[in-house]
């Protein structure tokens, strides 16, 4: 198992600090929140949509067993917000996920983190959205 | 196969301190996101008057509209300060719902909550749940709200009609038949050049004011405040007002907004039962322990 980084954890960090105010739809009760699982697989689906965008992925462990996991990042605007786009994944994909497992030990979670096949590392759209980067801004201006 | 991530006390706080900056750092704006917040050592200019027209965001960004657990004047946190004014009939239905989130909060298989079916939320738990962009358009006859969340809209009447008197048989008037409805009826008027007051009744009380099942019933009276303090910024002010559930009016939220974009594109964010199916089937359902495959 292998773990992508201090930059992985620390975006991770990042989610938990602040996802909680964010899931406004679905409720943290079904969630071990105090616990974090990384793991590398491959994107079996790619799923855009509301309330929630999720991924499902295979993870192979040494032994060649094939676990398949769904896990759910936040809806496309807090995911637009966040850096992502519909088209960042897709079948295929080898991508390192971070969530926060269930409960009930089922391999379902909530995403705070995915290293995606170009390097990138992104949150799962909870949270307060990054500030604008310089030199990349829109006119805040209104109209009068 | 699994490997948890040990967190020391040290990542932890230094999360806390630099987040901000690295998300900066790491992610480049896109089209239609929002970024467009307050920063330090801006100058707005002066309000326009009797002008509310605009795409308004939170100032201090997206998440802060976002009121997960409750009203985000008085959360459902079990803080003493934000118990609310219930009068017995307001507390037991308070604690006959069953939300996902707050202090009475249960699993989601276990929920009574009447939306995530894709129920109408209604208003005003529009704004107190989920706040996100919002486009406000003035004509001379009413100034209509378009709301992100759930792509949902509302029509507050400025033409000098007057709320229905009898808020449990609502209705602008014979020969129109009463009608409760889940956004109400809602009237307003600017009170001096830079403030709009609208007031609202008539609701289907199968609604919900908030997140964390805090209830109304059908004599709810919402007042809506818009207080436009300069070019870029409004303030919004929303108070209950429900005799059968509350013994007095209580501040609901108090929000900044800030003015985006004329160009500003609000993204769809709509409540679609084919894809709430099988995010449940999917996800939810599994999550919560159910079979539903």
């Amino acid at each position: 198992m292998k773990i992508d980084g201090v930059r992985l954890v620390f975006l991770a960090l990042c989610a938990l600090v602040f996802a909680a105010p964010l899931l406004a739809h679905h409720g943290n009760a079904a969630f071990d929140n105090d616990k974090r699982i990384t793991m590398k697989g491959t994107v079996t689906e790619w799923l855009w949509a509301n309330p929630h965008c999720f991924l499902q992925f295979e993870v192979k462990d040494d032994s060649g067993n094939v676990s398949r996991w769904v896990a759910e990042a936040s809806n496309p605007p807090d995911m637009i917000n966040h850096g992502w786009n519909k088209n960042m994944l897709k079948v295929g994909d080898r991508v390192t996920v971070t969530l926060i497992p269930v409960k009930n030990g089922k391999p379902i979670g909530r995403i705070t983190a995915v290293v995606l096949p170009n390097g990138q590392t992104l949150d799962g759209g909870f949270g307060a959205p990054p500030a604008r980067n310089a030199g990349n801004a829109d006119s805040t201006a209104g109209t009068k | 196969m699994r490997s948890d991530l040990a967190i020391s006390g040290f990542a932890l706080a230094a999360a806390l301190a630099f987040c901000g900056h690295a998300h900066a750092q790491d992610v480049t704006r896109q089209p239609g996101a929002v970024y467009d917040f307050d920063k330090k050592g801006e100058k707005p200019l002066p309000a326009p008057k009797h002008d509310l027209t605009g795409v308004w965001e939170p100032a201090a960004g997206p998440s802060a509209g976002v009121q997960a657990n409750g009203a985000g004047a008085m959360p459902s946190d079990g803080k003493p300060e934000h118990d609310l004014p219930f009068t017995p009939l307001g507390r037991e239905t308070f604690m006959a719902h069953k939300p996902t989130f707050g202090i009475t909060q249960v699993p989601s298989a276990l929920t009574n909550d009447p939306m995530p079916a894709c129920n109408p939320q209604g208003f005003p738990r529009v704004v107190l749940h989920n706040f996100r962009t919002s486009r406000i358009i003035q004509t001379p006859e009413n100034v209509v709200i378009l709301y992100e969340f759930n792509k949902k809209w509302r029509v507050i009447w400025t033409d000098g009609r007057q709320l229905p008197k009898d808020p449990t048989e609502p209705t602008w008037g014979t020969p129109d038949p009463p009608e409760s409805r889940w956004w109400g009826y809602s009237v307003g008027k600017w009170v001096d050049d830079y403030t709009f007051v609208a007031e609202s009744n008539g609701f289907d009380d199968r609604t919900w004011l908030d997140n964390a099942g805090r209830p109304h019933s059908d004599a709810l009276h919402v007042i809506e405040e818009y207080r436009r303090v300069d070019r870029d910024h409004l303030e919004m002010t929303i108070t209950i007002d429900d005799p059968k559930m509350y013994t007095k009016p209580w501040v609901a939220v108090k929000l900044r907004l800030r003015l985006q974009a004329p160009s500003f594109d609000i993204r769809e964010m709509e409540c679609a039962p084919i894809e709430t199916e099988e995010y449940n089937k999917e996800f939810a359902d599994p999550a919560a322990g159910i079979d539903s495959k």
